[in-house]
């Protein structure tokens, strides 16, 4: 919906209902969602939240119990999938076995009734990009897991889908093909410039490759925006407690939007899209690594060093705040730009100075 | 892991080597036994006098042989026809789908496996003739397709429960419509399935004899039925051979059957 | 038609429906329709020159069963029929007994083996049951008579004087029984050991148990599924027997399976052997439900 254009998918109240009475599982909650066209859009979030559910509606395997998906803003909710410009790359590959790589990304232009000679033009354009030039005779079976997965991509984007559909495709790769693949995709959806909806449960993966990503959580969308908003501005616990690591801390408004007072009397100051009015208790968000430790001063937040955790490119100090009442340690990330020499130790007493806009305030 | 393990002492129990080494020796001797009398040149199928293929020209030249093994292969093809499509089609209503009444579907597909071989014929002989229809090669045809399905199905299912589920879900990305899917997916990925369960069913229907013996009528009269009666006359050297071929031919389509099975596309 | 095809396509239950139509309606006609028929059938009177009367009802056949009726009409219990079910249950339990004395062992032995020797050794217990079962039996007449293998080889180790007979006894029977149906004792015992985590047996001799020990106080138990489901296998078709003792037993041992034949064949009693037949699928029936609820349910269950 960037630049007023319409949006390659718009998902709007979208509930879907497997089973029913006692097996009753809400998969889907009153999802909207508009991902633009060129974008790479990522849907992260536990395990069982929903994604695989949001992406085989919008490919068409299953129905929605309610709600609409435009498509470029045509309804295809009534479309069955062989009839959705829209392609996947399954997290199994799903390449047909009895056919040889070539046929496997020529198959779906075969249905679409395209002739040889083009569809012989188009295997070999899609192996050049997805750098398999000659294995276009093989078996899948004969592939390792990198190479199919290659494959698997050549044959749906060999379609010129308006979006392609990728769940979980890196996951069955090891750690360095993974790192490459990211890269890969990255290049790809750019070189192609169609929209990708890539679903995954790695935060740095979705962080790293996404244009916007939406955290899904119990069926529902909790937050949609660019990896920098999902990170520095979550909008609630669930968003800031998912991604990366996170502080909560009690506090209560002590002016609007301004400063929040914590139980042992320091104040902050934080950014609160939310607006709670002064007097009421909220809960602050702070990234260890948006802290600084210094000797304990009589002023600001204060504690004493509980345990130090040395992780080579910074250390994580545990500090025990006093007064204010915190489920976990306070947790301050100090880069070790000096070398490994801790600059404090277990029992001292340190003052934590806090970025200017570091501080969030979260709904619950 | 397993390897060391059966090298290692720890493991050997006493006794069970014997026992394993007694059981298949008991499973082929007599078939062994079988085969080697039935290139006996002797008349009197006892005493071994030397090497001959006399009796399996015997068997070859024999009307009523030719004429029963004739019968046989008519039932076992037909049978197995009929029976791999009813398989085929149920296996493929039974795959992707959940709905409740599926074990009883289940049960009913099993049900030829369960019911004593002489209780099913028993009811079906009364069943035709009650019916009114005439004992014949029909009758038998369709006492056997019944039997046969069970044994064409599970090979099908077991292929189709081993497929990638979203084989079929890619092929209707890459917009293959349901007919598409079936023929250009579905089917070939089956197809070694399909072949195996088939191939069983044709040896069962070549073997079977209880049901036959029961519904085959006059005229109708099977390579099984045929041998029951030469055994009653008497043991003869004809005997053995048309035996040793039927044996031979059983092992050669089960392994037949397996190898294909297992084939991987 | 056209109707048809959009129903296949938009109804997921109509599609189901019409797939596994065929097969349900070929087995449900020529299989449990007869079943129904025959139970049927077995209440009714007698034909005079065999067939039946129908619409006359009478439990004669189950009647005849026990009791025989003497010229002055008297009934007195009659141990023919009493006897043969004896005996055949009988056998069945003998030859389900030496199945699991020989199929154990077996079982175990190939549960030992490397995985790749495993599969072929399956399927060199798979064979026998995919070969023709009256052709196996009668492999066993060349081995059992006077002249045969048995008998020479007992002889020539000087075992026996002169040639016992076997054949056309209940010994014959029960070799030719097992023969037929220990297949099915070998296979689930062997894919439940498989199963078995090898390492529990290595947890018992390190906690002192000697190999008698381990094998009595974890193997088996844990083979005990494997056990259940081989017996019952053996068992149940053993009873139905008909082709085994037909050719390896005598006149004076009969089975179940031959005097339910005998009805349709010389003594033109139809009711009765639809009676036995439907006592046979009973019992049968009886024994698989015990088992299901026996071995099939969560064992807090049970
Ligand atoms: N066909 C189905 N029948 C019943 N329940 C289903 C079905 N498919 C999914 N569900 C349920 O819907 C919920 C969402 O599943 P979904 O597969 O979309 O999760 P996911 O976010 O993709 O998880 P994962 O990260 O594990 O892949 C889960 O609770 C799941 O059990
Ligand atoms: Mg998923």
């Amino acid at each position: 919906m960037r630049d007023g254009s319409v949006a390659a998918i718009d998902v709007r109240n979208l509930t879907k209902v497997f089973g029913s009475g006692s097996q009753e599982v809400r998969a889907l909650e009153d999802v909207s969602l508009a991902i633009a066209r060129n974008e790479f859009f990522t849907l992260l979030g536990p395990s069982g939240c929903g994604k695989t559910t949001l992406l085989r509606l919008i490919a068409g395997f299953e129905q929605p119990s309610a709600g609409q998906i435009l498509l470029e803003g045509y309804d295809i909710v009534r479309l069955p999938p062989f009839k959705r410009p829209v392609n996947t790359v399954f997290q199994s590959y799903a390449l047909f076995p009895h056919m040889t790589v070539a046929q496997n990304i020529g198959f779906g232009l075969e249905m679409q009734g395209w002739d040889k000679p083009r569809i012989a033009t188009r295997v070999g354009e899609m192996l050049e990009l997805v750098q398999m030039g000659s294995l276009g005779d093989r078996r899948p079976t004969q592939l390792s897991g990198g190479q199919q997965q290659r494959v698997a991509l050549a044959r749906a984007l060999a379609n010129q889908p308006k979006v392609l559909l990728l769940d979980e495709p890196l996951s069955a790769l090891d750690f360095k093909l993974r790192k490459e693949m990211q890269i890969e995709l990255k290049r790809l959806q750019r070189e192609t410039g169609i929209t990708f909806v890539f679903v995954t449960h790695d935060q740095e993966e979705a962080l790293t490759m996404s244009d916007r990503v939406a955290v899904m959580s119990d069926g529902e969308v909790q937050q949609a925006g660019s990896p920098e908003q999902i990170y520095e501005r979550p909008v609630n616990r669930f968003v800031a407690d998912f991604i990366g690591e996170t502080n909560f801390l009690q506090a209560e408004v002590e002016s609007e939007g301004e400063r929040y007072r914590l139980p042992g009397g320091a104040v902050l100051s934080g950014q609160d899209p939310h607006r709670h009015a002064a007097g009421e208790r909220v809960t602050l968000a702070l990234r260890p690594e948006r802290v600084e430790l210094e000797a304990a001063g009589a002023e600001g937040l204060t504690g004493a060093v509980e345990r130090i955790v040395y992780f080579g490119t910074d250390t994580l100090y545990f500090v025990a705040i006093a007064g204010a009442d915190l489920d976990a340690p306070f947790q301050a990330r100090v880069q070790n730009r000096d070398g490994s020499k801790a600059q404090f130790s277990v029992g001292e007493r340190v003052g934590i100075r806090v970025a200017p806009d570091a501080v969030q305030v979260l709904v619950d | 892991m397993m390897a060391k393990r059966t090298r290692n002492p720890l493991w050997r129990f006493t006794g069970v080597p014997q026992g394993a080494a007694f059981f298949f020796a008991y499973l082929y001797l007599p078939i062994f036994v079988l085969i080697f009398f039935s290139f006996n040149e002797n008349r009197q199928a006892t005493i071994w006098t030397g090497f001959s293929l006399d009796w399996y020209g015997e068997v070859l030249r024999n009307d009523d042989i030719l004429a029963a093994a004739g019968n046989s292969l008519i039932v076992a093809t037909t049978a197995t026809l009929i029976a791999t499509f009813a398989a085929l089609v149920a296996a493929l209503g039974m795959a992707r789908s959940r709905f409740r009444g599926q074990d009883a579907v289940n049960a009913v597909i099993a049900f030829p496996l369960i019911i004593p071989e002489i209780v099913t014929a028993v009811a079906t002989l009364l069943f035709f003739v009650i019916v009114g229809i005439q004992l014949g090669l029909t009758t038998v045809i369709i006492a056997h397709t019944v039997f046969c399905i069970p044994f064409a199905y599970l090979p099908i299912r077991a292929r189709l429960e081993g497929m990638d589920k979203a084989i079929p879900e890619a092929a209707a990305d890459l917009y293959a419509n349901e007919v598409q899917t079936f023929r250009r997916i579905t089917l070939p990925l089956l197809w070694p399935g399909i072949l195996s369960g088939a191939m069983l069913s044709f040896i069962i229907s070549l073997d079977t004899f209880t049901i036959t013996y029961f519904v085959a009528g006059p005229g109708a009269t099977t390579l099984p039925v045929y041998i029951f009666g030469m055994i009653r006359i008497g043991i003869t050297p004809e005997v053995n051979a048309i035996s040793a071929l039927m044996l031979v031919v059983s092992i050669l389509f089960v392994s037949l059957s397996f190898a294909v099975g297992r084939m991987r596309r | 038609m056209g109707a048809f095809v959009d129903l296949m396509r938009r109804s997921r239950p109509a599609r189901v429906g019409a797939l596994i139509a065929p097969a349900m309606l070929i087995i449900g006609i020529f299989m449990v329709l007869p079943l129904g028929l025959m139970a049927y059938v077995s209440i009714l009177e007698r034909g005079i020159n065999g067939g039946v009367q129908w619409g006359v009802h009478t439990v004669e056949a189950y009647v005849a069963f026990l009791f025989e009726e003497n010229l002055l009409g008297e009934l007195s219990v009659n141990p023919d029929y009493i006897r043969i079910f004896a005996r055949s249950f009988i056998l069945s339990f003998v030859t389900m007994a030496i199945c699991l004395t020989i199929g154990f062992p077996a079982a175990f032995y190939m549960a030992l083996q490397p995985e790749k020797y495993r599969n072929l050794l399956i399927f060199l217990v798979t064979i026998p049951f995919w070969t023709n079962l009256l052709v196996r039996n009668y492999a066993w007449i060349l081995m059992l008579r006077s002249n045969g293998l048995l008998n020479e080889a007992l002889l020539g180790l000087g075992l026996i004087e002169e040639p016992i007979e076997l054949l056309y006894t209940n010994v014959a029977i029960t070799i030719g029984l097992v023969y037929s149906f220990l297949p099915f004792m070998v296979l689930p015992i062997y894919a439940s050991l498989e199963k078995l985590d090898l390492r529990l047996v290595e947890a018992a001799f390190d906690l002192g148990a000697n190999k008698r020990r381990a094998f009595l106080r974890v193997v088996v138990p844990l083979a005990m599924p494997g056990i259940a489901a081989g017996c019952i296998l053996v068992f149940i078709p053993s009873l139905g027997a008909f082709v085994t003792p037909e050719l390896l037993g005598g006149s004076k041992s009969m089975m179940i399976g031959n005097l339910i034949q005998s009805q349709f064949g010389a003594a033109r009693n139809w009711p009765l052997g639809a009676a036995l037949a439907f006592a046979l699928l009973a019992i049968v029936l009886l024994a698989m439900m015990v088992y299901l609820m026996r071995f099939r349910r969560p064992p807090s269950a049970g």
